[in-house]
């Protein structure tokens, strides 16, 4: 089970990321969780939010570079030491992790990532027993 | 299969000869000029002392700003009664520069464009359709005289319109039409809208194309679409107009004609000349003109000469596609770097848009150089980027020599705006 995230291709220039916003306030559309990863060669803005199909469109129309893709949001117990728990599990497997982030909502600690092998990365998780968030479980928690 | 099989198949000494011989009569005529005497006279030199093709490079350059400086009749060699024409250009840089022709010009410049038109298979019977403007630009009455000449019907249609532009090619049964590549392409997205198919529904076979840059791809996609051969061109304002260089039936190289023209490829920053197949300037010298022979013309186009003999039997050497202009030379750590070849190999990639912008800085008294380009369709995967990243690089440095620093970036990051696009900026700082 994975949830869709939004990644918006941004340029290195102010301003950039309010317009992205202001698209979202437009359409309405609410923001769960986001991250700016920022490499010296390209800057990623990755967003969750309550409807993912709809902004990726309008980001799209309003001629921004944006991809959908699908990530793991795993809910976790709150209390120190959780989320290393969590990725030993998947390091354990062999599984490399390409970004990870994380959030709180309704007191639930989610983290987010994306890994090199999903089909794997799922079995992993349904064995050891952590509980994947689809985009319908994670509004929920809204 | 020649028109004028005595100059078309000349061997390369005979060529020499005639070019000698043709040089003479041009510098004699030149000293009736106060321009060229106050030049030769500067150089410390008289016509006496170009005694062989090599001595050439003795004659100084005449440039762009000579035209302008001398505007309008300065250069004039003949009494201007003699003068019947004149073509100018449209001065959009700065002052417009002027071209002077007597009777014998135009008929000399006529029998050159035949000669072109003759040499791709055109003849009296065919219909040539000319999209060029016309008027003071030489793509209209220049290729309109020269196919009158072969005895073809010459449709003056001129630029735009193309619904008419089509009508034409349709009721009169065109045969081979004059366009530059972007209206070709223009052309048939029209004729698909109004539902004619150039292969059936028209009789054109023969696609004269040129003035624009373009990829052998692009030609190829040209050909496929009109259903057309489709031949490159080249020609200047400077230098009558078109019918300078052509292509031949073997499509590989245009050749340019040394019983017209005495042609050097010279590095654009030592003057010197650059061996056969390397890229620099090219300089004409005109050896066919009564009213304004121009010596050594830097026509700022950079080009190279195709090494080895063409099939088609004549020994006129072949210039390769124009790459560009002498002004857009960059020297980076010593290296002589043209945008075109930068160009060229991010059009290879087909994940990547058209805009592209080459920075170069000297940060550390280093010369970098950042090459953005836009990305066509994004997708989140670090990996991909990543070797995306990496193999332009690596085809970039095996093209220049130089490793840049290749930063894919958002489609519409590089915004061009009206006009000529800028692919390079200098923001280095001289260092004491």
């Amino acid at each position: 089970m994975t949830v869709h995230q939004i990644s918006v291709f941004v340029e290195n220039k102010s301003g950039t990321l309010l317009k992205v916003l202001d698209l979202f306030k437009e359409a309405g559309i609410q923001l769960i969780a986001s991250t700016i990863s920022d490499t010296v060669e390209y800057g990623i803005y990755r967003i969750i939010c309550s409807e993912p199909a709809r902004a990726l469109k309008a980001l799209k129309d309003a001629g921004i570079s944006a991809d959908e893709s699908d990530v793991f949001a795993i809910t976790l117990d709150n209390y120190p030491g959780r989320a290393a728990d969590a990725v030993s599990i998947i390091s354990a497997a062999g599984i490399g992790i390409s970004y990870l982030y994380s959030f709180m909502l309704a007191d639930k600690g989610i983290l987010v990532f994306r890994t090199d092998n999903p089909e794997k990365t799922a079995e992993v998780i349904g064995r050891a027993g952590m509980k994947a968030l689809n985009d319908e479980a994670l509004l929920s928690l809204v | 299969m020649y028109l004028h099989p005595r100059f078309e198949t000349l061997q390369r000494s005979e060529i020499e000869n005639l070019q000698m011989e043709r040089l003479h009569d041009t510098l004699k005529a030149c000293m009736n000029s106060e321009f060229y005497r106050k030049r030769f006279h500067d150089a410390g030199i008289t016509v006496d002392d170009i005694r062989t093709l090599d001595d050439v490079t003795k004659i100084p350059f005449t440039t762009k700003q000579d035209l302008r400086d001398n505007y309008p009749f300065g250069i004039c060699t003949v009494p201007m009664e003699k003068v019947v024409r004149l073509h100018s250009s449209s001065g959009t840089t700065g002052t417009p520069t002027v071209i002077l022709h007597t009777k014998k010009d135009l008929e000399q410049w006529a029998e050159a464009v035949a000669r072109c038109l003759y040499m791709v298979g055109l003849r009296s019977g065919d219909v040539f359709q000319n999209s060029s403007g016309y008027g003071m630009f030489t793509g209209g009455l220049g290729f309109q005289y020269g196919a009158e000449r072969l005895g073809m019907l010459t449709v003056p249609a001129a630029a735009g319109n193309t619904k008419r532009q089509i009508k034409f090619i349709t009721d009169f049964g065109t045969t081979a039409l004059h366009a530059i590549p972007s209206y070709a392409g223009r052309l048939y997205e029209v004729m698909e809208e109004m539902g004619i198919d150039p292969r059936k529904d028209t009789k054109l076979t023969t696609l004269i194309i040129g003035a624009e840059p373009h990829s052998e791809e692009q030609r190829r996609r040209i050909e496929k679409m009109l259903g057309v051969k489709a031949y490159n061109s080249f020609g200047m304002s400077e230098m009558c107009g078109p019918g300078v260089a052509f292509e031949c039936q073997e499509q590989n190289g245009m050749h340019i004609w040394e019983d017209y023209y005495i042609v050097e490829i010279v590095d654009p920053v030592t003057l010197e000349p650059v061996p056969d197949g390397e890229i620099g300037e090219l300089v004409l010298t005109t050896l066919n003109r009564e009213a304004m022979p121009l010596l050594r013309y830097r026509t700022r186009d950079l080009t190279r000469i195709l090494p080895g003999e063409c099939p088609c039997g004549r020994h006129h050497r072949r210039l390769d596609r124009m790459k560009g202009r002498s002004d857009d030379m960059m020297i980076l750590k010593g290296v002589n770097i043209f945008p075109i070849q930068i160009e060229t190999v991010l059009m290879q990639f087909p994940e990547l848009g058209n805009e592209y912008l080459i920075t170069l800085t000297n940060l550390d008294a280093n010369d970098t150089m950042t090459v953005e380009v836009e990305l066509k369709e994004f997708t989140d995967d670090y990996a991909r980027l990543q070797s995306l990243t990496k193999e332009i690089t690596r085809q970039l440095r095996d093209e220049i020599l130089i490793t840049p620093q290749v930063r894919l970036v958002p489609k519409g990051s590089i915004a061009q705006g009206e006009g000529k696009a800028v692919r390079v900026r200098d923001l280095r700082k001289t260092l004491i």
